[in-house]
């Protein structure tokens, strides 16, 4: 793993609010969903970001603002050298070839009355890349383990799996340079599961780009990832190499948070000791002020409502925004 | 054994189709002890819930059943409709994985549990109220007087299914199913709802059939383990014994297919599972088992002893060799 590698992306200060309008009553409302609020951090050249946090955190928001797909609040977005975020749509057109996205549910994906190999030749069409786009697909299927003559058939006549395949092979036909990741195993079966993961290493290894891996899965992403970011309520609370993330969690809700997931293996299992964290995750319309898991950690003291810990570097090498991290 | 609160005997359920005729579960025995978990793993169209909401008698008119499953004794297959309805929410309850789905809306849901209470008991309102609260109290929700007075859409996705878990259990039930309580739910708060789970087994003696495609959970809170494969229940036996030994194909293969620490690469199982409108003939795992004869597609192979569990595998004796290598 080469950690000196450059920065493909370079994330600074992102900020992404929603707007929500309601209806209560005779009142019109509106109110502002901070779904991802200050947040930086960077991938590497061939290497894997894992985006963890617990739903409603902001990973989906982080993966759609550095594609652009939806416009950031503040922030900059910075792709190769370039801030997307101040592109023309023309220049953004270009960029986007080289950043992809493979989504959870394989089977709303791709279009259900398309046969796979018009939907892997879509973005090709799209982009106006000329050649023979046949045997592109063809090249494409056999990347992702499945055979040239599967682009005659319709997505019904594929497992999840398979789908989820031809969902990659579709994400790889522009040779992009990031790709992102939302969930991308978690509607598989665990068996499955397995193939796709070895699928993206593998394909990671040939072709050299880089992933933002998002799981709601803390031990997928272990194995996957070479950095992994930690979000709760907008914020990254921990970031940092992966095996000093895992083996020494330096933020309180980290630790949790690993301390939750069930390992398959009773005898740990039941002599372990587990941190049990109360209530859920609150509101992001209206989140606590300073840190914003004091409503729910353990060791939070007036401090931590009054102020806003910042990401510090730790011993252990990762940075965490804690006032009092482990 | 005679020992099991809930017995299912060779159940097997097939839907009618446009496609044709769909063998989900081909022929199960399940025993379930009281006062254990039993957890169920297994692929996804397995069968697992299949197995259960025909015990519960939830099943559409599209489904044939046979087989027995008996509640402390009483057969529930073939009995009337008024009889299962009797049984359903009082002996047998059952909670899924949308908590939503099970509760009403624009009703309160102390309203909703008091409801449940007087549609099985003879209890007057002020006691049913009273016991609606301890309820929510038991199931771990602050103030649950106040709370008691509030609609689900007030309730977080977590405290939600805790309401869901107290209008399960407000009847005493024998059996508490679970199917996927916790699939939808964020892993801290998955975490507290197990707990609540283990809370209402140990404080009530209540057998919980938890249904699971996490084996991490079964780990943290099964006693007993039944995997299920293409309608078959391929292996059961003790948490212990399965995680330590496991010996059919199918579990091994699912064990050694979840990531863990310092592994390069995983190791997934090849193909998929079958097609249950025309299961193989044989072994349903055959198609995907590295270790297949022709044998094991002649016909199909029943759950026998084999060290200390059941296996359902023509080849586990031979197999065992190196097994743990
Ligand atoms: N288009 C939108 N309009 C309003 N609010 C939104 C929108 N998209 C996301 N949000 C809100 O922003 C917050 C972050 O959502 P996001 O989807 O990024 O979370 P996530 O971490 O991906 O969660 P999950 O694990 O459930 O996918 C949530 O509170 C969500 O409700
Ligand atoms: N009402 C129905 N009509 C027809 N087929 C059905 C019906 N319900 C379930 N099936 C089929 O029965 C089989 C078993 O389904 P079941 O829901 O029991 O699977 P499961 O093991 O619970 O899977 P999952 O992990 O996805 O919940 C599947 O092939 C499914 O498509
Ligand atoms: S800053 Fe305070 S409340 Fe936040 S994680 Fe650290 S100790 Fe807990
Ligand atoms: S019976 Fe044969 S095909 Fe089935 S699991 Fe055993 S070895 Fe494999
Ligand atoms: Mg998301
Ligand atoms: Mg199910």
């Amino acid at each position: 793993m080469n950690t000196q590698s450059e920065a493909l992306l370079s994330v600074r200060n992102l900020v992404k609010n929603f707007e929500m309008r309601a209806n209560s009553g005779l009142r019109k409302t509106k109110r502002i969903v901070q779904a991802v609020a200050d947040v930086s951090f960077d991938v590497k050249v061939g290497q894997t970001l894992g985006l963890v946090g617990e739903s409603g955190s902001g990973k989906t928001t982080v993966g759609r603002s550095v594609l652009q797909l939806i416009q950031p609040t503040s922030g900059e977005v910075i792709f190769e050298g370039q801030d997307l975020t101040k592109l023309s749509f023309e220049q953004l057109r270009e960029v986007r070839r080289q950043m992809q996205i493979v989504f959870q549910d394989p089977f709303a994906s791709l279009d259900p009355k398309m046969t796979v190999g018009s939907s892997i030749a879509e973005p090709l069409v799209v982009q106006g890349v000329s050649g023979n786009h046949q045997e592109k697909v063809a090249e494409l299927l056999d990347l992702v383990g499945l055979a040239a003559d599967h682009a005659k058939r319709f997505p019904h006549e594929f497992s999840g799996g398979q789908r989820q395949r031809v969902g990659i092979a579709r994400a790889l036909a522009l040779d992009p340079k990031l790709i992102v990741l939302d969930e991308p195993v978690s509607a598989l079966d665990v068996s499955i599961q397995a193939g796709v993961v070895n699928l993206f290493s593998d394909l990671q290894k040939r072709l050299g780009m880089s992933y933002i891996f998002i799981a709601h899965d803390l031990s997928v992403v272990r194995h996957i990832a070479d950095h992994v970011a930690v979000m709760y309520l907008g914020k990254i609370v921990e970031l940092g190499e992966k095996n000093a993330v895992y083996r020494n969690p330096s933020h309180p809700y980290t630790k949790a948070l690993l301390s939750a997931v069930p390992l398959p293996n009773p005898k740990v299992e039941r002599s372990r000791h587990r941190i049990m964290l109360e209530g859920d995750v609150p509101s992001p319309v209206n989140p606590p002020t300073g840190c914003r898991f004091r409503t729910r950690c353990w060791k939070a003291t007036d401090l931590c409502a009054a102020e806003e810990p910042q990401l510090i570097v730790r011993p252990t090498g990762q940075q965490s925004a804690c006032h009092f991290p482990e | 054994m005679s020992s099991s609160v809930l017995q299912i005997r060779d159940l097997r359920v097939t839907f009618s189709t446009q496609m044709g005729e769909l063998r989900a579960v081909r022929g199960i025995d399940v025993d379930v002890v009281p006062g254990e978990i039993l957890g169920v793993v297994g692929e996804s169209g397995s069968g697992k819930s299949v197995s259960f909401l025909a015990a519960m008698g939830l099943l559409p008119k599209s489904a044939t059943i046979t087989g027995s499953v008996e509640l402390d004794g009483v057969e529930l297959i073939g009995a009337g409709r008024k009889a299962i309805r009797s049984v359903r929410g009082k002996s047998l309850a059952m909670v899924f994985q949308d908590p939503l789905s099970a509760l009403n809306p624009v009703h309160r849901v102390g309203d909703q549990i008091v409801e449940m209470i007087q549609s099985h008991q003879d209890m007057n309102t002020h006691d049913a109220e009273k016991k609606a609260v301890e309820l929510l109290e038991i199931v771990g929700i602050p103030q649950p007087d106040e709370r008691a007075l509030q609609y689900p859409h007030e309730f977080s996705g977590g405290m939600r299914q805790r309401v869901v878990i107290a209008m399960a259990i407000a009847n005493n039930p024998k059996v508490l199913i679970a199917d996927e309580p916790t699939t939808a739910l964020d892993v801290t708060v998955q975490a507290q709802i197990l707990e609540v789970i283990q809370r209402v087994q140990q404080t009530f003696g209540t057998a919980v059939v938890l249904i699971t495609h996490d084996l991490g959970v079964i780990a943290r809170v099964a006693d007993s383990v039944n995997v299920m494969y293409a309608g078959r229940n391929v292996e059961s036996g003790s948490v212990q014994s399965l995680f330590d030994h496991p010996s059919h194909p199918y579990t091994r293969g699912l064990l050694s297919s979840l990531p863990h620490e310092g592994i390069e690469r995983l190791n997934p199982i090849a193909g998929f599972p079958p097609n249950m409108l025309a299961p193989p003939s044989g072994c349903g795992f055959a198609p995907r088992c590295q270790h297949a004869t022709k044998a094991c597609s002649a016909e199909l192979p029943a759950l026998a002893p084999f060290e200390d569990l059941l296996t359902s595998c023509i080849r586990a004796d031979e197999l065992r060799v190196g097994r743990r290598s």
